[in-house]
């Protein structure tokens, strides 16, 4: 079957349009003002990590929020990451370390100048540690290159059997959050105003909710959009412009074009033929060759694990503007993925499968990232044996493009597909 | 004393004494564990590394097992489907202890938030194993707050409960306190003894030192004491015999260890390891926990304000790479060895610091990667032999 599709002939998948011309503007303009920073005609700048990123507390100061993973994965999806990484590794970083890391590293002996701005330097470092033990680290580093005040916010991992955060937990959080103030009234030389953080909240708020009405959509057959290469498109400005009104807008205009495309009955690819759950970051240094492995056997995602990294909004989660620290705290310490410990995102997967009926799971395994990878041989164990679900585990990177093999890629997701078209053939599948 | 450890008071000399305690640890059947706990009658728990409040453990009337993988002494066979190849050994041959049966005589296994890795295993643990106590503590990471104090003394109170549910025994402050100060008694010890081998290394070789303090691993706090107290006789009788080594500190080991074999060659090669972190020594702080007052509270204070700093510990009051620089000119090191295990992030990460800082400081260095799992020592001890001819020669 395999070899029987011509490439010439194969469908290739095709960004939807409007909402990545509309996601390149604003990213644009957000990439500009960091330039613009750089310069030193910006806002002060807060470096901050993705993971329940609390980035509505530092618009309430209109400070510039500057995510380094950001900064790494553009810089892997333009193709330019190796010589970045490589400079890390020459001054000392190990070939086994995140390379997402290195990158940043790299960019750092390079002044900072990547293809797409120029990266302002941190006036505070702000560790939201929230799961990945790699972000203390890669803090304590930019520390060190670039003796910047750092402030650590250290979210207790959900580690007991009712899978909440203790409250103690949320006491410590709240209070860590209170601490923080007083250092951005510092920072950006202007009093805190509760005002305008319930009127970030407020922004936040809809965004969220916008953002689960949209990522719920893929539950529709055909699903409107890919929820993984589609959904990474927007994840950048859920980010970096939560909190404010250019934020909400775009999600309000994402959910109309979403809307409307499965009013029509429309998806990413001409037909959906197969619909898959996918686990682990994307490789993005190879992301559009990924995604049309895919493409060509029909093979939609329609939920991914990755994509609430920053938030587990489509699951209840919205922010409160009337308590606003504690329902920041809650978001970090609850609402996102990476806070959650191994098995809850066992579940959240196996709801994914089972709510949006799925005909496999695909676990993308990256070397960089062992928050996400250490231990995802369990994890297919779980789902192949015990849920029974088909299962695919692929091994590439998140940024190093070595870690990336083509061929071998391309013959197990292959394999993996050709088993999937049997198993529909013969009725043995879901 | 327990018969694992008998014939130890009548040992006349070290290596007697340290040749009788390797199986301890180097056995991945643990049958020491089954011996004491038919002794003692006491459920164990084992310990993941790094930093563990073993006082809490033996207050609750368990007896705590450091379970640090199983060094070169098995083949992985299952655990390696579970957990990829460029994954760490420590988590994979910890993992196949499971599999392999290995860990029946656990009734339970409390893990750390000290990387990635180690914390999914948690989750492995518990999902294939549903029948055993698993534990996971969250360290704080925020030393700037007094906000951590309260938090860590509520993470220590959650564990002391549920460890209290799987003795059936209510622990009041005074056991705890009672329990700090005899692994203060222990710290102290091993504290003197590292302090013996910085004097004279010749006399007191890493090997056996090492030795000694992994037995604490194994043995019950009271025996090790015992162990320990003979082992500072034992040093004064032995005679001293001037080498041609260089001084170095060791940094990087705090996790997977090297097999001791390897700690041998290493030091053979031609250093004299004058301070190292192999499982920080046991030491975890750098002073006594206070004996008097809310045991739990001093516990969880003294985690933050009194650790031996590991990769796994990150503390803005503090420059590990500056730190590092300092304790080698305070202990006149001619260099320092950073042997860190394959694989391991928080190792690799903390290189890179000390790369720079011992570069800008002008101080020698040799990086070398190990893994438990090895047989084969040619190589690092060639490189160490290098590296040593390469600094007496200058």
């Amino acid at each position: 079957m395999a070899n029987s599709v011509k490439e010439s002939q194969e469908p290739k998948s095709y960004y939807q349009g409007g909402l990545h011309l509309l996601q390149k503007e604003l990213m644009t303009e957000y990439f500009d003002q960091m330039t613009r920073a750089a310069e030193g005609a910006g806002p002060p700048a807060v470096y901050l990590l993705i993971s329940g990123n609390p980035v509505e507390l530092i618009r309430a100061f209109d400070l510039l929020p500057v995510f380094p993973e950001i900064n790494a994965l553009q810089i892997a999806v333009k193709h330019q990451s190796l010589p970045f990484i490589q400079k890390a590794e020459e001054v000392g970083y190990s070939t086994d370390n995140c390379a997402y890391v290195k990158a940043d590293v790299g960019l750092w002996y390079q002044g900072g100048q990547a293809p797409m701005a120029k990266v302002p330097k941190p006036d505070l470092l702000l560790t939201n540690y929230v799961g990945c033990n790699v972000y203390l680290h890669w803090w304590e580093h930019l520390r060190d290159l670039s003796h910047a005040p750092i402030f650590d916010i250290d979210i207790p991992f959900i580690r007991t059997a009712d899978g909440e955060p203790r409250e103690e937990d949320i006491t410590y959080v709240v209070r860590q959050l209170e601490e923080l103030i007083p250092v951005f009234e510092n920072i950006s030389g202007k009093k805190f105003d509760p005002d305008k953080l319930a009127q970030v909240m407020e922004y936040s708020k809809e965004t969220g909710e916008l953002w689960a009405q949209i990522k719920r959509m893929t539950v529709n057959r055909p699903s409107p959009f890919d929820a993984y290469f589609d959904a990474v498109t927007m994840m950048g400005p859920l980010y970096t412009l939560r909190g404010t009104i250019e934020g909400r807008d775009f999600f309000r205009e994402v959910l109309k074009m979403v809307e409307e495309t499965r009013r029509q009955g429309q998806g990413p690819l001409p037909e959906e033929k197969f619909r898959l759950v996918v686990e682990g970051p994307p490789p993005w240094p190879n992301l559009r060759i990924f995604r049309d492995m895919f493409a060509r056997w029909g093979a939609v995602f329609v939920a991914s694990s990755y994509s609430t990294v920053g938030g587990l909004w489509e699951f209840g989660f919205s922010h409160d503007p009337s308590d606003p620290l504690r329902s920041v705290a809650m978001h970090m310490l609850k609402w996102n993925l990476t806070n959650r410990n191994f098995l809850q995102r066992y579940q959240q997967l196996k709801s994914y499968v089972d709510e949006w009926g799925a005909d496999g799971l695909v676990i993308h395994s990256v070397k960089s990232c062992r928050l996400f990878s250490a231990g995802q041989g369990d994890m297919r164990e779980y789902f192949a044996r015990q849920v029974g679900v088909p299962t695919l585990l692929v091994e590439s990177d998140l940024e190093d493009p070595r870690y990336f093999s083509k061929a071998q890629m391309r013959t197990r997701i292959d394999a993996f597909m050709e088993s999937l078209e049997h198993h529909k053939l013969v009725g043995s599948g879901r | 004393m327990a018969t694992t450890t008998s014939g130890i008071q009548e040992a006349e000399n070290l290596s007697e004494v340290v040749n009788g305690l390797r199986n301890l640890f180097e056995d991945p059947d643990f049958q020491a564990v089954a011996e004491i706990k038919k002794l003692s009658g006491k459920p164990v728990v084992g310990h993941f590394p790094v930093y563990s409040p073993t006082e809490l453990i033996y207050a609750a009337g368990i007896h705590p097992i450091g379970v640090v993988g199983a060094g070169n002494q098995i083949e992985i066979a299952h655990a390696d489907s579970r957990f990829q190849s460029f994954v760490c050994s420590v988590i994979k041959s910890t993992l196949e202890l499971g599999f392999t049966d290995r860990l029946q005589n656990f009734e339970g296994m409390l893990f750390h938030s000290i990387c990635d890795p180690a914390r999914n295993l948690a989750s492995v643990f518990k999902r294939n194993f549903p029948d055993q106590w698993i534990e996971y503590i969250h360290f704080p990471q925020n030393m700037l707050t007094e906000g951590s104090l309260d938090y860590l003394e509520s993470e220590y109170r959650r564990i002391l409960m549920r460890l209290e549910e799987l003795s059936g025994k209510k622990v009041p402050n005074e056991d705890v306190n009672e329990a700090i100060g005899k692994y203060n008694r222990a710290r102290r010890l091993m504290r003197d003894l590292y302090q013996f081998r910085r004097e004279h290394p010749d006399i007191l070789t890493t090997k056996e030192l090492y030795t000694l303090v992994r037995a604490g691993h194994i043995l019950s706090i009271d025996d090790h004491i015992e162990l320990l107290e003979k082992a500072k006789i034992l040093v004064n009788k032995k005679t001293p015999h001037s080498r041609d080594h260089i001084k170095v500190i060791l940094v990087g080991s705090f996790c997977e260890q090297p097999p001791l074999d390897l700690i041998f060659s290493m030091e053979e090669a031609g250093m004299d390891v004058l301070d190292d972190d192999f499982l920080l020594g046991r030491r975890w702080f750098t002073e006594d926990v206070p004996e008097n007052g809310d045991g739990i509270r001093n516990l969880a204070e003294s985690y933050r304000d009194r650790s031996v700093m590991a990769a796994v510990k990150h503390d803005s009051r503090r420059q590990k790479g500056e730190e590092l620089v300092e304790r080698v000119r305070k202990f006149e090191a001619d260099a320092v060895i950073v042997s860190v295990a394959k694989f391991c992030e928080p190792g690799l990460f903390d290189y890179a610091l000390y790369r720079k800082a011992l570069i800008e400081a002008g101080i020698p260095h040799l990086f070398v990667e190990f893994e438990e799992k090895m047989w084969l020592f040619d190589k690092i001890q060639t490189e160490i032999e290098t590296f040593v001819e390469s600094l007496l020669l200058d």
